[in-house]
């Protein structure tokens, strides 16, 4: 007579709007071993146009997300398992969004930095600058975005797939509507250079360097934590580039030095739009920083306790 | 814009906290842009200035009503006292204005001082956001208030040839009736014993002040203009040392042009709130 091994019984799902409550779809013999990933692929075959990155999956209407990874069987489900849907909306891929929001930029600043018609008056259609710092600017605003763009291509190892797709909007406007508007005055005719002249230009540009080598820096270093394809997560630590040094203080230092970048940008153009987008980016990365350190606080441990979020010892 | 302040307490201090920990997407440019006030208010959350969860009024357990400390209970009941006496002084004094004089011309001029003090005052609104003991968004105070402090210090108390316009009389009579309505309702609500009437009144008068309110307000900054454009005031021309510039004409252009798509969504989002407390109905909010 055979035995009933409860570990390899089939099990039944069923799929249920999280608001309404409507039955959605019903599985039946499903592996208990399945992961939610492929259950959320059975679920689009009866309802294709829910692709697996917009649905959400959970035990409670109001609860958590399941993570795609985790397994029916480990779940505190019984045979058959209720599981409720929230559509997330329309979604796109983070190196969609990355790509389309960096691009921008570049591509935005170039058309007043070449002072292209109907921008500036049309005697200036064309014509280039007389001082050396809208030149330089130039060069490191574009630096910025291309470092951006091969990193994105390159270097990142994204957590997530996708975002929802009214994102894409929002962030595009963000960051073009300030790249236009910083590269209207730096490539203006009437623009003023900084007043303590090539000193200050100076001195920008070296915070700027810095602070790109640190950022890119922390960036390659948070890539070899996590291996290819994987989604672990780790504390990271200082390496023996002295510019990584800076995880001794703070738990999100690509952000520091992003602050620093943008900061040095401001100094070398004296440009109120690039300091004013450098405090909104600042506040920004702040609440992010802040989330990350709470999340690595509550991950580990021997969470290191000098490490502040952002600022060394102050934020 | 001066929004009527009701929708002040219509905030998500939840999907404000909840937009703070997600992953990098730019969740600032969302309330700072002018669709996100609405967007921000429209969720099934009825945060008060006072400490009662006005959705709980009826239906919930005790047990949800936010618990506040004696000291802060104290002080909001204080606050929105004086805030609704403030208010009452100002209509007071216009009614009391216009019973003498007949006319509205100088009826700005001589409520000035105590329009600015209240209206001014509401800026603690967002401090008390800030601490917690007000259950509302900061942002969506903080765009609320913003826009009244608009309304008062860089219109009609920098303007001064607008003063005497009809549609100044609009907004402050909408604003006036409406902050009665709304601190008395949020001092009732501390002190537990909301009647009936205020909250009718809070979920009813919006229908036609909000309209009325906006219309003095836009009427009010398209008198301005020409004022503005001549004097060239509040504007900073090229070149200057820091390489900005501001035109404060264009300026008020865009604020004006920002209430299509703010005023609908906030009228609607009132009127659903208003469904909700006042009928019971249930909403099956949109999802984000």
């Amino acid at each position: 007579s055979k035995h009933p091994d409860p570990f390899h019984t089939l099990r039944e799902v069923e799929i249920l709007d999280a608001k309404t409550r409507e039955k959605l779809c019903f599985l039946d013999k499903v592996e208990p071993h399945a992961t939610i990933a492929e259950i959320k692929n059975l679920f689009t075959k009866t309802h294709p146009q829910w692709y697996p990155a917009r649905q959400s999956l959970r035990l409670d209407p109001k609860g958590k997300s399941l993570k795609d990874e985790d397994i029916l069987q480990k779940l505190p489900v019984g045979t058959t398992a209720t599981l409720y849907f929230r559509d997330l909306g329309a979604q796109i891929s983070w190196v969609t969004v990355f790509l389309t929001e960096y691009a921008g930029p570049l591509f935005i600043y170039l058309l007043f930095y070449f002072r292209v018609p109907f921008i500036y008056g049309h005697k200036y259609d064309f014509t280039s600058s007389r001082h050396t710092v809208v030149h330089l600017a130039c060069i490191c605003h574009s630096f910025h975005y291309v470092k951006r763009l091969l990193e994105t291509l390159f270097v990142h190892r994204f957590s997530h797939g996708t975002m929802p797709l009214r994102n894409i909007f929002k962030n595009c406007t963000y960051y073009w509507g300030f790249a236009a508007w910083m590269a209207y005055y730096i490539n203006h005719p009437l623009y003023t250079p900084p007043t303590y002249g090539a000193q200050q230009v100076k001195l920008a540009l070296a915070i700027f360097v810095i602070c790109q080598l640190g950022n890119f820096s922390i960036h390659m270093a948070l890539r070899d934590l996590r291996p290819a394809g994987s989604k672990t997560r780790k504390i990271p630590y200082p390496t023996k580039n002295p510019f990584t040094w800076l995880f001794l203080l703070v738990s999100c230092p690509n952000y520091t030095y992003e602050v620093g970048s943008w900061i040095g940008f401001a100094i070398m153009t004296q440009c109120l739009p690039v300091a004013l987008f450098s405090l909104v980016g600042f506040t920004q990365m702040t609440i992010w920083a802040k989330g990350k350190h709470r999340s690595y606080l509550k991950e580990f441990r021997d969470y290191p306790p000098l490490r502040m979020p952002i600022i060394p010892f102050l934020l | 814009m001066g929004r009527l302040t009701e929708v002040a307490a219509l905030g998500s201090g939840a999907r404000a906290a909840r937009w703070a920990g997600s992953p990098p997407t730019l969740l600032l440019l969302s309330p700072t842009s002018p669709g996100c006030a609405a967007t921000m208010a429209s969720s099934d959350e009825d945060g008060t200035n006072g400490g009662a969860s006005e959705a709980g009024e009826d239906r919930e357990a005790p047990g949800k009503r936010r618990r506040l400390g004696l000291l802060a209970t104290a002080w909001l009941t204080f606050y929105n006292i004086a805030m609704t006496a403030g208010w009452l002084v100002l209509a007071i004094a216009m009614v009391r204005f216009y019973m003498e004089k007949g006319t509205h011309r100088g009826l700005y001029k001589s409520v000035q001082k105590t329009l600015k003090f209240f209206q001014t005052f509401a800026l603690l609104e967002i401090v008390h956001c800030l601490i917690g003991i007000v259950p509302t968004s900061v942002l969506v105070t903080g765009v609320q208030v913003s826009s009244r402090i608009f309304m008062v210090w860089l219109i009609t108390h920098s303007i001064k040839p607008i003063q005497n316009e009809e549609s100044v009389v609009l907004f402050l009579v909408a604003w006036t009736v409406t902050e009665i309505t709304r601190y008395s309702f949020y001092t009732f609500s501390l002190l537990d014993h909301l009647p009936y009437f205020i909250k009718w009144a809070r979920y009813n008068f919006f229908i036609i002040l909000y309209p009325v309110g906006v219309a003095g307000e836009l009427l009010t900054i398209y008198a301005a203009l020409p004022y503005v454009k001549k004097t060239g005031m509040f504007s900073i021309r090229l070149p200057n040392k820091y390489n900005v510039s501001f035109d404060y004409y264009y300026f008020l252009l865009i604020t004006m042009a920002s209430y299509i798509p703010l005023f609908p969504q906030l009228y609607f989002h009132m009127l659903r709130q208003r469904r909700k407390v006042l009928h019971g109905e249930v909403i099956v909010e949109k999802d984000d």
